[in-house]
């Protein structure tokens, strides 16, 4: 990876509203889908496809590219705001979202759209697939990473702990998972539904290397990959703290927004505020 | 007896063993084929892996574990993770082979195996043992009756239930070398062997294996034996003369075999160790109503659970040793007339 330059830096947190902003347009032209989860980590699709992973927008099927995938599959709206900003089809063709014919299926595909990895939105099995990736790698002697983004509700799913099982016993320490905890779901708190804490101990216990940051720090985020990947031996996990809805104010915090999409006065606010701090990341020198 | 000349002309056609003589006939289970086709698989083809749920010996992967260790993976009791993490090695090249008792794989995975392996398309191969009520003393909890049914409905899975131990090898290897996901049916206990080495196999074509035209029984698994045998008692007591299909690829099923056969016979006898509801003989009927309706009885599970007991026990209790099926072809036949 190469080192982030302050200029860098600001490019993807301007990038990270341009991702914001697709992901609005696209739900409010859908008409349906999940709006919370997707905004909140935009940062991170953003640090990824923008900075740490090796890819080729136009080769999605490069062999070498690393693997990401999105376990929790309803946050698509994120993914393809983000492949569409990073140069893999036009930004346009996120109107489609949900639509019959697109390639943006509701929940994503793997046959329908390159480079979507697996196709995912059942939940908690997109851990256990990227074991099967790493240790693939492995078996090969290729040098590929695999990320993994999953909710923090997933992690209800048994499989996921299976997936955590053996992603230890076979050293994989070319995976790498991402938790996307904003703490919600569609009931209500993650906290309240099936607690989750301690969760950080919960993975140092399934012999995990644990790290944490916050999810909305780009600059802190790349940092954390750094060190995680630098762990030899034992696969990593990064729990990023997230606020859900980030960057609409209306929405950050409030669980109703996970299965939602803005209507048209809403997209609205939400675009004028997107745009204002757009404007606040070129102020600021 | 003994001489294979006397055989019917399909059955040397198709080089069939003389399934008439009972003392020199062998028994194999037929996932022992399993083994060896793997293992034969995976030494012509390094992506060929096998991934394992505990169950090493009864699956048969003990044979791919010695030879070829760095080709196999254990990873303990879980079902759901065999399926998607063999997804997930599928999407890099590789071929894995996934293996437990029917009844958890794919009974407990189901959802894994429809979405990680069917709509993804991944090449990723269930090899399902312990299928069938002839799991004997276990019980029903790891009967597995049900699976045909709930493999079958899915777009894109092969389905396959061979007949013997040889043809079990035969179709492990075939199924390895056939992109796609992949459900292969096998029995825990040991059952007689009909075909040899040179009975051909292609996947999803239907093999008649004793001319007749009265009555025609589709079977699949080990029950083509008993269709066999009762083939031949009607023949020699009542001078009816049936042709017995083995429907070994379920999905896709040879549906001009099947049409083949109702048309010359005007009656059908399915037989398959499974429930009736869903199975490979209501494809058959699916096939019929749309397309010749033609009579037809099935041989298999009636609605109910198994239970604990002896394999050829249990196999007659729930109506499908040779005499129900003698019993089914001649209720057929007076359809047929009527």
């Amino acid at each position: 990876m190469q080192t982030l330059t302050p200029q860098r830096l600001r490019e993807l947190d301007l990038k990270a509203t341009d991702v914001r902003e697709g992901i609005i347009r696209a739900l409010l032209a859908a008409g349906s889908g999940h709006s919370a989860g997707s905004l909140d980590m935009a940062d991170i699709f953003t640090a990824l496809y923008g900075h740490v992973m090796r890819h080729r927008p136009e080769e999605p099927n490069w062999p070498q590219r690393d693997r990401l995938l999105l376990s929790c599959g309803h946050i698509a709206p994120v993914r393809y705001s983000a492949m569409a900003n990073f140069g893999y089809f036009p930004v346009d063709e996120l109107l489609t979202l949900r639509k019959f014919g697109t390639r943006l299926q509701g929940h994503p595909e793997r046959v329908s759209l390159p480079s979507v990895e697996t196709t995912s939105g059942p939940l908690g099995e997109g851990l256990a697939q990227g074991v099967g990736m790493a240790q693939a790698a492995k078996m090969d002697g290729a040098d590929f990473r695999v990320y993994v983004v999953t909710s923090d509700a997933e992690h209800q799913c048994g499989l996921h702990w299976e997936a955590m099982m053996t992603a230890a016993k076979f050293k994989l320490d070319n995976l790498l998972c991402i938790i996307d905890r904003n703490f919600i779901q569609i009931d209500g708190s993650t906290e309240e539904i099936m607690p989750l804490e301690p969760l950080a101990d919960k993975y140092r216990a399934f012999n995990w290397e644990v790290f944490e940051c916050d999810g909305h720090d780009i600059a802190a985020f790349v940092a954390t990959v750094e060190r995680a990947q630098a762990v030899k031996g034992k696969p990593q996990v990064i729990i990023a703290k997230t606020i859900p809805g980030k960057g609409v104010s209306y929405m950050e915090g409030d669980y109703t927004w996970h299965g939602k999409p803005p209507n048209a006065e809403q997209a609205k606010t939400a675009l004028a505020e997107l745009a204002a701090t757009r404007e606040r990341i070129l102020a600021h020198v | 007896m003994s001489d294979t000349q006397t055989l019917d002309r399909a059955a040397r056609a198709m080089s069939l063993v003389d399934y008439r003589d009972t003392a020199s006939l062998k028994q194999l289970p037929t996932r022992n084929g399993f083994g060896e086709g793997l293992l034969e698989a995976a030494r012509a083809n390094r992506n060929v892996i096998g991934i394992c749920a505990d169950l090493s010996e009864s699956t048969r992967f003990e044979g791919l574990k010695n030879a070829l260790p760095e080709q196999y993976l254990e990873i303990g009791v879980a079902e759901q993770m065999l399926v998607a993490m063999a997804g997930g090695l599928a999407a890099v090249g590789k071929i894995p082979w996934i293996a437990s008792y029917a009844m958890f794989n794919p009974g407990r995975s189901w959802e894994q195996v429809r979405t990680i392996m069917a709509l993804n398309e991944a090449n990723v191969k269930i090899a399902g043992a312990h299928a069938g009520v002839s799991v004997g003393p276990d019980g029903a909890t790891h009967q597995a009756i049900e699976d045909i049914a709930i493999m079958r409905v899915i777009p894109h899975m092969f389905v396959v239930v061979p007949c013997d131990s040889v043809q079990t090898k035969k179709a492990t290897l075939a199924l390895s070398q056939t992109f796609g996901p992949t459900y292969l049916r096998f029995a825990r206990e040991k059952s007689a062997i009909v075909t040899s080495e040179a009975t051909p196999f292609e996947i999803g074509k239907a093999q008649v294996f004793r001319e007749g035209s009265d009555v025609a029984i589709v079977a699949c698994g080990i029950l083509v034996y008993n269709a066999l045998m009762a083939a031949d008692k009607l023949s020699r007591e009542r001078g009816i003369e049936c042709r017995v299909v083995n429907n070994h690829t379920v999905k896709p099923m040879d549906e001009a075999a099947i049409l083949d056969a109702a048309k010359t016979c005007g009656a059908v006898v399915t037989v398959e160790e499974h429930q009736i509801h869903g199975g490979m003989g209501s494809r058959v009927a699916e096939i019929l109503a749309a397309k010749h309706p033609t009579p037809i009885e099935f041989i298999g599970v009636d609605d109910r659970f198994g239970q604990s007991g002896d394999p050829v026990e249990l196999i007659e209790h729930y109506g499908m040793g040779s005499a129900a099926i003698e019993a089914a072809v001649l209720r057929a036949h007076a359809r047929k007339r009527a």
